[in-house]
């Protein structure tokens, strides 16, 4: 019995966070925000360098060989930083080549990713939380055509995994003939989407079945919930720095009951969810080894608990600083619409919650 | 992460099932048929008084809290009752083992945990709520004795306890909380007189006591005059993790569970309403999120690390969850939910509004949620108590 972090687990975390102290400051992702032609490039390098890019690629093919409970550490931090970086695809990539991919297009596309030189992105929003606009693309005779929306990182990727309508899964390359994306501009500056048009589209089918996609599933929510609890803490850490500092009637604020009752409410709420995501996250590797039916399950409660959590501290954080709250200055809105990006992608809790309740036939 | 079991563990868990299932008609439905004999029995097997020292009654063991744990999920699991748990044996025999007297931890703990003496907690005055330190109950020295006079109020299983232990302004003169002292008040005393307090669930789960010239040893204090203050927050620690229990909250989102699926209006199971099956789950996710924040104390337990914030909002929380839980069962139930007496359309005994109701008194009783809030932002995120107010 041990529900813990190992101590390489803790090193590991606090290494990237002070990494991305440097590589991904505020300022720097100010820049990022406001300038569409700066890709990141700094910062992605940087992870490089610490290995992220193949956190869980294996050994044999140039990775760290980790487990999503590391992967979603890292995001975790990544979230906190307001990281400029899709790290989604980052995970996502390999585990569809591991679990879906021949021995030819493993050894081909892995030690790639590994070592950053070519960012996955995964088109898997329409099979999950569902078409908007007519979105989905389907597959005939070994092409894709269609569209697929709100692909994070799908602007750089120089690899895409694709969700067709009935649940299969396509590796389609960066630079594929009649391959389109379009920036879809949005309130989280820190991450671009990209709409992806498909006219004809040459791709190679993945196998693993309907279990991929749920796999591919389960892992982007572990992720996204990992990454809403970094930004989540981070805005409740404010506020307490906050709430210690700044003095009206002769007291700090964080002295009043009502403004304290807020940050213990935000911290009330939050504590549970990194337990919450801890074990959704080791559900996942458990499974991955054929051991826990749960891990589905854990997933989206980790993600539908974590968007809701992250909405409430989002707002009363930004209400604790008051005025300046709301300004750019400080910048804090650039984790509140993280935050609010976070609870949208992959569905948003009443979604998440939905396929939750179907899962343990808890629904009509 | 490693939540497997070592097969020590496995084994220890086998040994309890067997237990249960051995002794499977001497419990029915979470109740002994004969608890005095049944708590003899725990006590022989380690399952209760597990690591009070054998010389005062209790089985020995040394304190194992994986152990601890297994015994409580599979007498849940069972079903089966977990043997005298009242708060002489959950708050008096801890304070007794680690500041009584040798006199007193020999006469009381051993009738304590066989059911012969039964205890109630005279902390709270109607004065004295969340600011307890503030009580007025007092003690006056008459050579050997102590003459008390006060009242205290919600003091459940006053009305059958031989013995109350209470706390007592015995130092008039002293500082706040440097004049109290924890006292052992026989209960048939002349002088105190015990009235039902009614509740609005109907029954009187708590009692009002009036002192009127109590006469009372002052060797009764326990841990030394004025430390009163002192001795009852070591044992409130025990109270505070009790209320909020993941464990007992869990076993009532399974108890929901089953309610939506079986009830049906107008033919369709209630799990299948969209709305009611949405917030199932929102509840469902807050009760797994509070599981593993327990286990995570439970390891931080184990390896003697601070567990921080993850272990002061349990109270909080768990009191929450519970009384949200039971909301959605009055929910799900719709009009069916306010029956609350015997009738043929009564579902559950009643249980989930009587639920509603009490739980409402935990999140209210043992530190209320405030408190809790006030807890949680000046002990775990270091912000600044409220400055006292200026004299008058």
């Amino acid at each position: 019995m041990d529900f813990a972090l190992t101590q390489d687990q803790r090193l590991m975390q606090e290494s990237l966070v002070r990494t991305l102290e440097q590589a991904s400051s505020l300022e720097r992702v100010r820049r990022f925000a406001g300038d569409l032609k700066d890709k990141g490039g700094d910062v992605w390098q940087a992870l490089v360098e610490f290995g992220l890019a193949g956190i869980v690629v294996p050994e044999e093919h140039g990775g760290l060989g980790l487990s999503m409970l590391d992967a979603a550490l890292a995001s975790e931090a990544l979230g906190a930083a307001i990281a400029p970086v899709p790290f989604m695809g980052v995970v996502l990539g390999p585990i569809a080549l591991l679990r879906g991919g021949s021995a030819e297009q493993q050894a081909l596309w892995l030690p790639k990713m590994a070592a950053g030189d070519v960012m996955a992105a995964a088109a898997i929003s329409e099979p999950i939380a569902g078409a908007r606009d007519g979105a989905g693309v389907t597959a005939a005779d070994g092409k894709l055509s269609g569209k697929a929306l709100f692909v994070p990182g799908g602007m750089a990727a120089g690899l895409l995994i694709v969700a067709d309508t009935s649940g299969g899964l396509h590796l389609v390359k960066g630079d594929a003939a009649g391959l389109t994306r379009s920036l879809m501009p949005g309130i989280d500056e820190t991450r671009r989407l990209a709409e992806l048009g498909f006219d004809g589209v040459e791709a190679e089918p993945l196998g693993g079945g309907p279990e991929l996609l749920s796999a591919l599933r389960d892992a982007g929510w572990v992720l996204v919930a990992a990454d809403s609890l970094g930004a989540a803490q981070v805005m409740l850490d404010k506020a307490v720095a906050y709430a210690k500092e700044r003095r009206q009637f002769d007291r700090v604020i964080g002295s009043f009951q009502a403004v304290k009752h807020m940050c213990a409410e935000m911290a009330a709420e939050l504590e549970p969810c990194r337990s919450l995501v801890w074990y959704a996250a080791y559900a996942f590797d458990a499974a991955a080894q054929g051991v826990s039916g749960e891990a589905s399950l854990m997933a989206a409660h980790a993600k539908a608990l974590t968007s809701e959590v992250g909405r409430f501290v989002a707002r009363t954080s930004t209400e604790v600083h008051g005025g300046m709250g709301i300004t750019d200055l400080l910048g804090l809105h650039f984790w509140f619409k993280r935050l609010g990006l976070n609870r949208q992608l992959l569905g948003g809790p009443e979604r998440v919650r939905e396929i939750a309740a179907r899962m343990q036939g808890l629904a009509a | 992460m490693d939540l497997n079991e070592t097969p020590e563990m496995a084994a220890f868990r086998g040994e309890v099932r067997a237990f249960l299932t051995v002794h499977r008609d001497d419990y029915a439905a979470g109740a002994a048929k004969d608890p005095k004999t049944w708590q003899q029995l725990l006590i022989a097997n380690g399952y209760a008084a597990r690591t009070i020292p054998r010389e005062y009654g209790g089985y020995g063991a040394r304190p194992d809290i994986l152990k601890s744990r297994i015994i409580a999920e599979e007498f849940i699991a069972a079903a089966a009752p977990r043997g005298i748990a009242n708060q002489g044996v959950s708050m008096l025999v801890p304070t007794l083992l680690e500041v009584g007297s040798e006199d007193q931890k020999t006469r009381w703990i051993e009738p304590t945990l066989r059911g012969e003496v039964v205890w109630c907690q005279g902390y709270s005055e109607p004065g004295a709520g969340s600011d307890l330190a503030n009580l007025q109950t007092k003690a006056v020295e008459d050579g050997k004795d102590f003459i008390i006079s006060g009242s205290k109020i919600w003091t459940s299983t006053a009305q059958m306890a031989q013995m109350m232990f209470a706390l007592i302004r015995t130092e008039p003169k002293a500082a706040k909380h440097e004049g109290i002292s924890y006292v052992l008040i026989p209960m048939d005393t002349p002088g105190i007189e015990v009235r039902p307090l009614k509740t609005m669930t109907g029954g009187s789960e708590f009692n009002e006591v009036f002192f009127t010239d109590v006469r009372v040893p002052q060797a009764n204090v326990v841990g030394g005059r004025g430390r009163g203050w002192f001795v009852a927050n070591t044992t409130l620690k025990h109270e505070r993790g009790m209320l909020g229990d993941p464990n007992a909250t869990e076993a009532r989102l399974g108890a929901l569970i089953e309610l939506m699926k079986s009830e049906t209006v107008d033919g369709q199971r209630i799990i299948d309403n969209p709305v009611f099956s949405d917030r199932l789950m929102q509840l469902q996710g807050r009760v797994l999120a509070m599981k593993f924040n327990g286990l995570r104390l439970l390891t931080a337990q184990l390896t003697k690390e601070p567990a921080g914030l993850a272990g002061l909002i349990v109270k909080l929380q768990g009191c929450e969850l519970n009384h949200q839980l039971a909301a959605l069962a009055i929910d799900a139930l719709g009009e069916l939910g306010v029956l609350y007496t015997d009738g043929p359309h009564l579902r559950a005994k009643g249980r989930w509004q009587w639920n509603y109701m009490f739980d409402l008194g935990l999140i209210i009783g043992g530190g209320t949620a405030q408190i809790q809030k006030n807890i949680i932002a000046e002990r775990g995120l270091g912000l600044p108590r409220e400055p006292k107010p200026a004299a008058a």
